[in-house]
């Protein structure tokens, strides 16, 4: 089975090597990692922890998860129901070959991270594509409903989402698992952006729902708001029945995550919570910077609500994602992601990452203002 | 976090955001931002807006010589260790002055052009001063880090395109 190159690969291919060109393009922070976890990782490292740990992760570290995702009333034990994975990357491979077999049909909500369908397609599944855009960017309870077969196995969310930063509210969430519930389907929830919520909102889990725990799939990390992206380091969590499937793929493919990544997770997850949050409060006021820009540019995108990505609309520019974004690094040498490349609903957006200094954002933006200001000379740049 | 406290915090990292920048990353109106920073001058929160400057590239800063002064004092009955300090900080080489718990009392930092004019101004200005017992002198060598600022090679943004 040909499984197609990654789109925003291509783009990443044009800009290697070039430091005339302002990036928007990377999906991930911009910070290093707080340093009292990778010290905690030198401890261990001269302590000549070096080991595998066991296949399911260290002891320590998915009590400090289960403790964690009790913030979420998501209740699992540590022993046989969390298993720590390398990244959120390895956690959805795993489980989609869990539960996915040839035939199955399985709901994908987009626009979309781009691993989701070509690991489901892997699989040799049907990607039922569930187009969101019209709603805001988030998918709903009767459009999942519609979608549903008898084939269907399971639906893939992600809230706050990548690429567009928006989140499913708590009541549309109750709706998406009561469907899931009446039509017994598998909800896989990449919850990896959840720390990143502005406005003093709050992340919802679907898992939090009543009955959910028969249905529900957590998978979650520490890449974005521990800032610890290459330690490659993420989590499933689980009933215990599909667990044990889950397990068995894991232990084979990988046997267990890294572990001084593990020890520098638990570490986060016991004193990092203040570093946390400065990166939040930090993220959050480029979110607010980039979001006045564009509607200042005329440009519009739904608000993000978490995460470190703004998905504005191009269309009044009259090109294609993939013209518009081409047309920005050859010209004027700004790199962001075509919508195209997350799936339906995707075309006609772009995907700025605004974990950038506020310098390098500004440049990028003015930058952007040139390229309309080009496109649409008589409106005096505003589309 | 209190409003007023975002927009110190993103002060105290950059004193030069302008306040358009400041107002949209708060979300707030150029006149709110610019009417909390006067008040915050005004009531003496923000007290100046100075430049950060690395000594070891500044040609003229880069000579001086710093020392960190240990000073045992006796404490007077009415004004306890005041009326010393306010004796040393008004010498225009100290550059800071704290008052210890421990082992001793007061810790002066002093910078100088050489080394010979701050072993002098120990032993003739602080010294002599009524109520010194005692000055241990520590010249500063190197420094790494500084009210919150990193003199030394730091943390660069390392990323490279990933299908993240």
């Amino acid at each position: 089975m040909a499984t197609a190159p990654s789109g925003i690969r291509k783009f990443f291919d044009m800009i290697i090597g070039r430091d005339d060109i302002v990036s928007l393009g990377v999906g991930e922070p911009d910070f290093a990692t707080p340093w009292l976890m990778r010290e905690e990782a030198f401890y261990h490292l001269e302590q000549g922890h070096t080991s595998y740990t066991s296949n399911w992760g260290l002891l320590e570290l998915r009590e400090q998860i289960a403790k964690y995702l009790e913030r979420y009333n998501l209740y699992y034990s540590p022993k046989n129901e969390i298993l720590v994975t390398i990244g959120v990357s390895e956690a959805v491979d795993a489980i989609l070959r869990t539960i996915l077999n040839p035939g199955d049909e399985i709901i994908v909500c987009e626009p979309c991270y781009v691993s989701y369908q070509p690991l489901a397609a892997l699989c040799d599944v049907t990607l039922i594509h569930l187009d969101t855009s019209k709603n805001g960017f988030y998918p709903e309870a009767e459009q999942i409903e519609k979608a549903i077969t008898p084939r269907t196995k399971a639906i893939m969310l992600c809230s706050p989402s990548n690429p567009t930063g928006r989140m499913i509210p708590a009541s549309e969430l109750a709706k998406i698992a009561d469907v899931v519930k009446r039509h017994q389907i598998w909800c896989l929830s990449d919850e990896v952006y959840c720390e990143l919520v502005y406005d003093g909102r709050k992340h919802v889990s679907i898992g939090s729902f009543p009955g959910m725990k028969d249905y529900a799939v957590i998978l979650n990390g520490f890449s974005k708001a521990f800032a610890m992206t290459g330690w490659r380091i993420g989590y499933v969590a689980c009933n215990a029945e599909l667990m044990e499937q889950v397990f068995k793929l894991h232990q084979y493919s990988t046997i267990c995550a890294p572990i001084m990544s593990q020890y520098a997770a638990a570490e986060g997850l016991r004193n990092g919570w203040n570093e946390v949050e400065k990166m939040r409060l930090s993220y959050q006021q480029r979110r607010n910077f980039m979001y006045k820009a564009f509607c200042d540019m005329g440009l519009p995108a739904a608000e993000p609500e978490g995460a470190f990505y703004i998905f504005p609309d191009i269309r009044p520019t009259g090109l294609t994602s993939e013209e518009f974004a081409t047309e920005l690094i050859r010209k004027h040498q700004v790199a962001v992601v075509p919508g195209s490349v997350f799936g339906a609903g995707g075309e006609g957006f772009i995907r700025c990452c605004y974990a950038t200094d506020i310098a390098k954002i500004k440049i990028a933006l003015s930058r952007m203002q040139l390229l309309l200001n080009e496109l649409c000379p008589k409106a005096g740049g505003t589309v | 976090m209190d409003n007023t406290e975002e927009i110190l915090d993103l002060l105290r990292e950059n004193a030069r955001l302008s306040v358009d920048d400041i107002a949209a990353m708060t979300r707030k109106t150029p006149d709110e931002v610019r009417s909390a920073i006067k008040q915050l001058e005004d009531n003496g929160v923000i007290m100046k807006y100075a430049a950060i400057v690395n000594p070891e590239k500044d040609g003229e800063a880069k000579d001086k010589v710093r020392a960190e002064i240990e000073i045992q004092v006796t404490p007077e009955r009415e004004h306890g260790f005041d009326a010393v300090a306010d004796r040393i900080w008004r010498f225009p080489q100290v550059k800071s002055l704290y008052l210890m718990s421990g082992g001793y009392d007061l810790k002066v930092i002093i910078e100088g052009d050489t080394l010979k004019e701050v072993a002098f101004f120990v032993a003739r200005k602080l010294s002599t001063l009524e109520g010194v017992r005692s000055t241990k002198t520590h010249f500063i060598l190197k420094t790494y880090k500084e009210n919150d600022i990193v003199y030394v090679e730091a943390d660069k943004d390392h990323r490279q395109g990933v299908t993240a």
